[in-house]
């Protein structure tokens, strides 16, 4: 399930690294990242609340975090 | 923040204006022991922030203390207007020559106080200026000068007066314009303003109202005379309307939003603010035939679930099918979190945003972002180079449309 405007992936062996789970969680102003359990949790209430500052991006390791913008197709990647 | 009247009173009196030997009582045994003090007949008056106490039975005439207490009693059960009272005024019941209005209030128009003065105080100003304008005398006061007693000679003699009545009477104008200075009164009102039988003259009834902005500086006073701060003392029950956009604002720090509706049954639902856009916007849509539907803030960059809660009270209101979502240019709330957060609103309501949003206009940070989004659900909007006025009319012309074309 995504929001109505944005959605954020996390790749398969990112979402279960507890150390990047504690830095997005740190990182996001909005709260759509939670480090639960050790493994990356996401607020799907909080997901259109992204202001599309791209930290969780910059926070990452290249290629694990992806910011969908479902209004016009384009990503937020590095 | 307005006044009850026992708290006027005491904000006249420390203002060197007399007034009558009055008691303020916050039971039946309190009242009659005033009454005891005072002596003689007395008028027992119910202390509610509404209007309309004479009519609905707050106000009564006691001949002993033992009735003013009878009375106290009944008038403190006593709901008016859905106020119930904070306790009772014990006034002595005065020989009066003659009444009199005294006030002065904040004219918005001339930005500057203006001093109002009658000599036929006791009913409504406004019949009096309506059907006796030689009866009421005006003039303006200067923001800066310091305020001279002729000024107020001159206001009260505007209306007829003469001789030693002129004097005292504009000693009282002058203080009462002192006063509305002082503590930044938007209306400070003493009506009746009384001459007894020897010549002298007293406050019988008074009607403060400080302008909100100001009541943290004047806590001191407010506190010496025993003004609950935390106490609410809104013009108006809120409506659930406005009870509910107050709890979204309050349950989320992000930006502000604010909505009233008292007074408005319109079919346009208005999401609009930032500097004073709110006022422009609102007068816009009036003055081209449109009906607001309520009055709104909205700005300092709230949360999509601020704005989307915002909209959805809008929406909900009956007789509402579009909504005008409009800023000025000083905004610098983003553009695309409102557009998301109304977009929202009307998908979670089972309505189409395009047919909904009779207009977008928020010019300012993350435009170019709020446009995709807008594109995407085929809202109509405009940019800065669309006036707040034409943004307006359009909204207007979209909600008359559709009651030309469903009739």
């Amino acid at each position: 399930m995504h929001g109505t405007f944005i959605d954020v992936e996390v790749s398969g062996a990112a979402a279960s690294d507890p150390e990047l789970a504690r830095k997005l969680e740190e990182v996001c102003p909005v709260d759509i990242f939670a480090a639960a359990g050790g493994t990356v949790e996401i607020a799907r209430e909080n997901l259109d609340e992204c202001v599309l500052c791209e930290l969780c991006v910059e926070a990452a390791p290249r290629g694990t975090v992806v910011v969908r913008k479902l209004y016009d197709g384009t990503r937020l990647e590095r | 923040m307005r006044f009850y009247e026992y708290e006027s009173r005491r904000i006249v009196e420390r203002a060197g204006i007399p007034v009558t030997d009055y008691g303020f009582a916050t039971t039946a045994a309190e009242a009659g022991q005033a009454a005891e003090r005072i002596g003689g007949p007395t008028v027992i008056k119910s202390q509610v922030l509404t209007g309309g106490r004479m009519k609905a039975g707050g106000v009564r005439f006691a001949d002993s203390p033992e009735q003013a207490e009878a009375d106290a009693a009944e008038i403190l059960e006593l709901e008016i207007g859905g106020h119930v009272p904070v306790g009772v005024l014990v006034d002595p019941k005065a020989e009066i020559e003659q009444e009199y209005y005294a006030a002065v209030l904040w004219d918005g128009r001339a930005k500057r106080p203006m001093m109002l003065f009658s000599d036929m105080g006791g009913i409504d100003i406004e019949q009096v200026a309506a059907e006796h304008p030689d009866h009421v005398g005006r003039g303006h006061l200067s923001n800066l000068h310091p305020i001279a007693d002729f000024e107020a000679k001159q206001a009260v003699a505007r209306c007829g007066m003469t001789g030693s009545a002129l004097n005292r009477a504009s000693a009282v104008l002058a203080r009462l314009a002192r006063l509305q200075r002082d503590y930044d009164m938007t209306l400070a009102e003493i009506n009746p303003l009384a001459r007894l039988a020897d010549g002298s003259f007293v406050a019988l009834d008074a009607h403060m109202e400080m302008e909100d902005e100001a009541v943290g500086r004047h806590k001191p006073m407010l506190h010496e005379i025993g003004v609950d701060l935390d106490e609410p003392r809104e013009l108006y029950e809120p409506s659930e309307f406005e009870r509910n956009v107050k709890a979204i604002d309050a349950a989320d720090h992000r930006g502000v939003i604010q909505g009233k509706d008292h007074g408005f049954h319109g079919d346009l639902g208005l999401v609009i603010g930032a500097g004073g856009g709110s006022l422009t916007l609102t007068d816009a849509v009036r003055s081209q035939g449109g009906r607001p539907a309520n009055y709104a803030e909205i700005g300092g960059n709230p949360s999509v679930a601020k704005s989307k809660g915002l909209a959805i009270e809008v929406l909900r209101k009956d007789g509402v099918e579009k909504i005008a979502v409009m800023m000025s240019i000083v905004s610098n709330t983003r553009v695309d979190i409102v557009a998301r957060g109304v977009i929202k609103a009307c998908l979670e309501l089972g309505k189409d945003p395009a047919e909904t949003i009779a207009i977008f206009r928020i010019p300012g940070a993350w435009e170019e972002e709020g446009y995709r989004i807008l594109d995407r659900y085929g809202v109509e909007y405009c940019d800065r180079s669309v006036s707040m006025w034409e943004a307006a009319g359009r909204a207007v012309a979209r909600v008359q449309g559709d009651r030309t074309g469903s009739q």
